[in-house]
């Protein structure tokens, strides 16, 4: 199930916007990886690409290329569709969808994609809501709006709807960042538990989530205002918090500048 | 601060509040008076007109024959009879002209917010459709006249005037649309692509959705807001004081229509017919309005 991701010379483009210089890196399955640095560096917009969302931003443009298992996903025969239900993508922001009560939203991806059998989509709804650690909480009412949850219970939601459709990777765009230290606390243990099944790419802000949660983590920084980010280091996380190769990535983890 | 040092009641250091100012006091009663005084304006004709209505109309609707029979028959100086036929014409050409605009409006809005972008089409169907909106009603029925009757031949009828409310619906739906799928966050739309959803998919399953309880509300305020316009029956669509069923062919009534023509009979009876008509006509309208809010409460996107 979980596959490797190889990022070879990957530039990005908003518009005539340079964003991402230059990168290269690699994400082995069964392994979370984290993205730290500045704001503005970059590290959303390299994570978006994983899965061909940097695209959807009108003016966007990616060079270089992006494997999953050794296949590019950039290869001009390759449905972008196909590669974004392969990788899931869990936002900064809760987004359920407002129309749909809980049950449907975890099984939208697969009610959308065709599948009608309700046996079926109820199974899955208890198990992603179980992978999500959320079940308890909202079995006895998953026919209610899913808007109607606590900001912590609608990320967990969204992690559910994200593995209900069984990528290979998950990518997660900063998921605890609106959330309270305990919610947190619950999405982490989430994601170590996930990580046994699926290949993870966190981007985040904080800089002690990255130690606890990651196996492996990557530092980009922006040189200045209106350079392209870039990738400056990335090792296993101990090494990196202990003892990282290049000065900028040591000094902005012991808070000395960003 | 004074340098003036015999004022010996004075703080040491001045308070940090003090009370509203007079002049502030001045400012803010001149506001509440002006704006009480524009409320008053709005308001005052409003009610006069639907207490006119309402005193003179209400008698004439409240038999039951008002609401089942047409004048066919009838002498001007007659009293007696409905206006079923101006009801039936109102609401056919209103609901055709609504089955007709509501597909094209909400296809445009689509391609405008969802596939348009910045693109020189998209430019220009924004630009058409704001010069659409400020299309007087006349002008729309003219237009028709000279297409459908003078050009292609057919008749005056119904359906001549249902294709001009079109004119007058289709760029309001566009506009309503328009707003209401905008404030679709694109976050939805991310995250149904996320999950591998194609876009036609997330548009008619998401983002429509989400956005139908405002769409549907417009739909029904354009529609309330057309079958009230006279300039495109009185061009359009002979008077007839008979049921016409057919939309397609010979005079219909309308109750615009009928209200026009009965202000050339000056008896008791005609003076009893445009009242009623009136009001019949507001009372239709405000159903639909009520019935926009109930659609709209219904749809809308719960959180409990």
């Amino acid at each position: 199930m979980a596959k490797r991701i190889d990022v070879k010379d990957l530039n990005l483009f908003y518009g005539k916007f340079h964003a991402v210089q230059q990168v290269s890196l690699s994400v082995p399955p069964r392994n979370v990886t984290a993205f730290i640095g500045p704001s503005g560096c970059g590290k959303s917009t390299v994570l978006r690409s994983l899965n061909r969302m940097h695209e959807v931003a009108p003016g966007a443009r990616v060079e270089g290329t992006v494997q999953l298992d050794g296949e590019d996903i950039y290869a001009s025969t390759v449905d972008p569709v196909q590669v974004r239900r392969t990788i899931g993508m869990v936002f900064q922001r809760p987004n359920p969808f407002p129309t749909m009560s809980i049950r449907d939203n975890v099984v939208a991806g697969l009610k959308l994609a065709g599948v009608k059998n309700k046996k079926q989509l109820d199974e899955v709804a208890e198990r992603s809501l179980r992978g999500a650690n959320l079940w308890n909480e909202v079995k006895d009412r998953m026919d209610r709006p899913g808007g109607g949850l606590s900001g912590g219970q609608q990320q967990r939601l969204c992690i559910a709807r994200a593995i209900a459709v069984q990528p290979d990777v998950l990518l997660m765009d900063e998921p605890c960042s609106a959330l309270d230290p305990i919610s947190t606390l619950a999405i982490e243990d989430l994601i170590t538990e996930l990580k046994k099944e699926y290949t993870i790419v966190i981007v985040t802000h904080n800089m002690q989530q990255a130690a606890r949660v990651s196996d492996q983590t990557a530092f980009f920084n922006l040189l200045g205002v209106g350079q392209p980010g870039q990738l400056i280091e990335v090792d296993d996380t101990e090494k990196i918090f202990s003892n990282p190769t290049q000065k900028a990535t040591e000094d902005y983890i012991s808070g000395r500048f960003g | 601060m004074s340098t003036d040092t015999t004022d010996l009641t004075r703080l040491a250091t001045p308070p940090t509040f003090q009370s509203v100012s007079g002049a502030r006091k001045a400012k803010n009663l001149t506001a509440t008076v002006l704006v009480s005084l524009a409320f008053a304006i709005a308001v005052i004709p409003l009610v006069w007109v639907l207490y006119t209505v309402l005193q003179r109309g209400f008698p004439v609707i409240l038999n039951a024959d008002w609401w089942q029979k047409s004048l066919s028959g009838l002498l001007s100086r007659q009293t007696g009879g409905g206006v079923y036929h101006a009801i039936y014409g109102t609401l056919v050409q209103g609901l055709v002209c609504g089955v007709i605009s509501v597909p094209i409006g909400l296809f445009v809005a689509v391609y405008l917010v969802e596939y348009g972008g910045r693109s020189r089409l998209s430019k220009a169907t924004t630009f058409m459709v704001d010069i659409l909106t400020g299309v007087p009603s006349i002008v729309a029925a003219l237009f028709v006249y000279s297409l459908w009757i003078t050009t292609f031949g057919f008749g005056r009828s119904g359906f001549a005037v249902s294709l001009a409310l079109v004119l007058l619906m289709v760029p309001v739906i566009v506009r309503t649309t328009e707003e209401m799928l905008k404030i679709v966050p694109d976050e939805l739309r991310e995250a149904s692509y996320a999950l591998g959803i194609p876009k036609w998919k997330t548009i008619v399953k998401i983002v429509i959705p989400t956005a139908l309880s405002g769409i549907l509300t417009g739909v029904m305020l354009a529609l309330a807001r057309v079958m009230g316009e006279t300039a495109p029956v009185l061009v359009l669509a002979a008077y007839a004081p008979y049921i016409n069923y057919n939309l397609f062919d010979g005079p219909m009534a309308s109750l615009p229509l009928l209200m026009t023509s009965e202000r050339n009979n000056p008896t008791d009876a005609g003076f009893d017919r445009i009242w009623g008509a009136a009001i019949t006509l507001v009372l239709i309208i405000t159903l639909f309005n009520l019935l926009a809010t109930v659609i709209s409460r219904w749809l809308a996107p719960k959180t409990k």
